[in-house]
């Protein structure tokens, strides 16, 4: 018979999950954050130029000077709020995909993983890294929005909370894939982490709706959590309704993503095991 | 000579660390298989100090890795303080830890956040006091604040000690502790290891091919070799055995003995291979 923790002379019994080592990494990825304030700013920096660049057009194509856009003109702020709200799926992608390589590039994975610290608490502290490393990057450039283009972001309401929830998990999903594909590859994958999101732009209708698609790659699009967001985004702006179809079926999409996310990870961090990759990955 | 602490023990403690039938073999980009551990079994009892020696590619730190759980064998058990580390490894964990020149702590973070994360990673309290006191007795409160990736080789040696003994291990593995470092801060780390023997009866492994540091620090040591332990003993015990005058010079003889190694451990050379046949 194997023994257990009760059984071990002196053990103290440990939760299977704790939230004081989740917070231990969190630190650890805030310390590195606020040790380096360029790193802050360009957190700050992309979404900030891309809601001007992004704004300007909007405002273009809603005058008469850009040819009677009318299809943008019906929504105040259409393309802003797009740009915003892809930065969160971008970021949130990112911002797992980063932490990652932290520990990589530090080839610091040895010693996390002859400490205490479970993997599902890892992936949780890489999630709520994600989550402040958006909220720095988005949180100024929605607040700029309003004084150079008189738009708020959050005149969406209470459904933006449910856009950004929605989108940032998607994100999650797509950094735990990327994080398991550079355990499984090693660090020639690491550009992956720059890259994977963008394949998802043209099929997310993030600027467009899903019907501009040609037929065949419409339900591509709407396999995809991101494309009943930014659907749903547009009917709320342009018509002022909630599409609870829509934002049922990201919620639903998002759990088997992230279903699918865990397990590969899961199963990648396994691998990493038996290949002996937690110790010799690095630069 | 050091005294030791009494290792006298109940005999129904387990050993600090067991090995049994430990194999590990990976997989070669053309399809076939490299045995880095053989089948190799030891035990290591509590409160010694063992070396694991061997040259390079012998196995020492596919072992280690194993011992510690980042590597999953491909056969064979681990059992660490009596429990299992293929079923139980985060039981233990708290109490044990690592150390290794190639293995490194985080270098943007300072010695203090370094030691910080690890503490609480740990489930210490008093963080900061433990700090503290690891910084003091290991003379790092110099560079508390300083980033970890600008310290010397000593320095960042005795920051990775500070992190491995953060928690009051029971079990200590340390791989090449002394590497890369100039004689006399390598003797300051050896001191410094004998005296957290004495003080808490701690396990310690080490893996090193400095036989000076192994005759001064170790009860017993493990020789590798090609994946397989091929002798053990006390160091004065192999010293004598082999008609030697250093461990060194033990260690030589095996490295250079020709011939593959069995599987009980023999090295089989021209001459027994041709009695054998």
């Amino acid at each position: 018979m194997q023994p257990n923790e009760a059984q071990i002379p002196g053990a103290i019994p440990r939760a299977d999950f704790s939230l004081r080592r989740v917070g231990a990494m969190v630190l650890r990825y805030w310390y590195l954050l606020r040790g380096s304030w360029p790193r802050i700013l360009e957190l700050a920096y992309w979404p900030t130029m891309q809601m001007i660049l992004w704004g300007y057009i909007n405002q273009f194509m809603a005058s008469t000077n850009g040819g009677g856009s009318g299809w943008v003109a019906q929504g105040a702020g259409v393309l802003v709020s797009a740009v915003l709200l892809w930065d969160v799926l971008f970021r949130g992608q990112l911002g797992v995909s980063i932490s990652f390589l932290e520990e990589m590039w530090s080839r610091n994975l040895g010693h996390l993983f002859v400490s205490p610290l479970r993997p599902g608490e890892w992936v949780t502290a890489l999630m709520t890294m994600s989550l402040l490393r958006t909220l720095i990057g988005v949180l100024p450039a929605t607040a700029l929005a309003i004084p150079f283009f008189g738009y708020s972001v959050y005149a969406l309401g209470l459904p933006l909370a449910a856009f950004f929830a929605n989108l940032i998990v998607l994100g999650w999903s797509l950094g735990l894939l990327i994080v398991a594909l550079i355990l499984r590859y090693g660090m020639g994958a690491e550009g992956l982490a720059w890259i994977v999101v963008f394949m998802l732009a043209p099929v997310s209708a993030v600027y467009y709706p899903v019907s501009v698609l040609p037929a065949w790659l419409q339900p591509v699009s709407l396999a995809l959590p991101s494309a009943h967001v930014f659907e749903g985004m547009r009917a709320l702006v342009f018509e002022g309704v909630l599409r609870w179809d829509h934002l049922a079926w990201a919620v639903g999409l998002n759990v088997l993503y992230m279903a699918g996310g865990i397990a590969v990870f899961l199963y990648a961090f396994h691998q990493a095991r038996v290949r002996g990759a937690l110790l010799q990955t690095g630069e | 000579m050091t005294s030791r602490p009494s290792t006298a023990l109940s005999p129904a403690l387990s050993p600090a660390i067991r090995a049994d039938g430990l194999t590990k073999r990976f997989p070669t980009p053309d399809g076939r298989e490299v045995t880095a551990v053989d089948a190799i079994a030891f035990t290591v009892p509590r409160g010694s100090v063992t070396g694991l020696l061997g040259g390079n590619g012998a196995g020492k730190t596919t072992t280690i890795s194993m011992l510690l759980g980042l590597l999953l064998p491909t056969a064979g058990t681990v059992e660490i303080l009596g429990v299992d580390m293929a079923r139980h490894r985060h039981a233990v964990l708290p109490r044990m830890n690592f150390s290794s020149p190639y293995v490194e702590l985080p270098h943007r973070l300072t010695v203090r956040e370094n030691l910080t994360v690890y503490a609480h990673l740990y489930g210490l309290t008093c963080v900061k006091k433990r700090v503290q006191e690891l910084a003091e007795h290991l003379d790092l409160s110099r560079f508390l604040d300083r980033p970890s990736g600008g310290l010397s080789a000593g320095q960042k040696t005795r920051v990775a000690l500070a992190k491995a003994l953060l928690n009051d291990p029971e079990v200590l593995l340390l791989d090449e502790p002394t590497a890369s470092l100039d004689p006399d801060t390598a003797d300051w780390i050896r001191t410094y290891l004998e005296r957290y023997r004495l003080r808490t009866g701690a396990t310690i492994l080490l893996a090193s091919h400095n036989m000076l540091e192994v005759e001064r620090l170790c009860d017993g040591v493990l020789m590798m070799r090609q994946g397989r332990i091929v002798d053990r003993g006390a160091p004065s015990a192999l010293v004598a055995r082999y008609g030697r005058q250093t461990l060194e010079e033990v260690f030589l003889d095996i490295a250079r003995a020709s011939g593959s190694v069995e599987s009980d451990g023999r090295i089989l050379t021209g001459e027994t291979a041709d009695a054998a046949e």
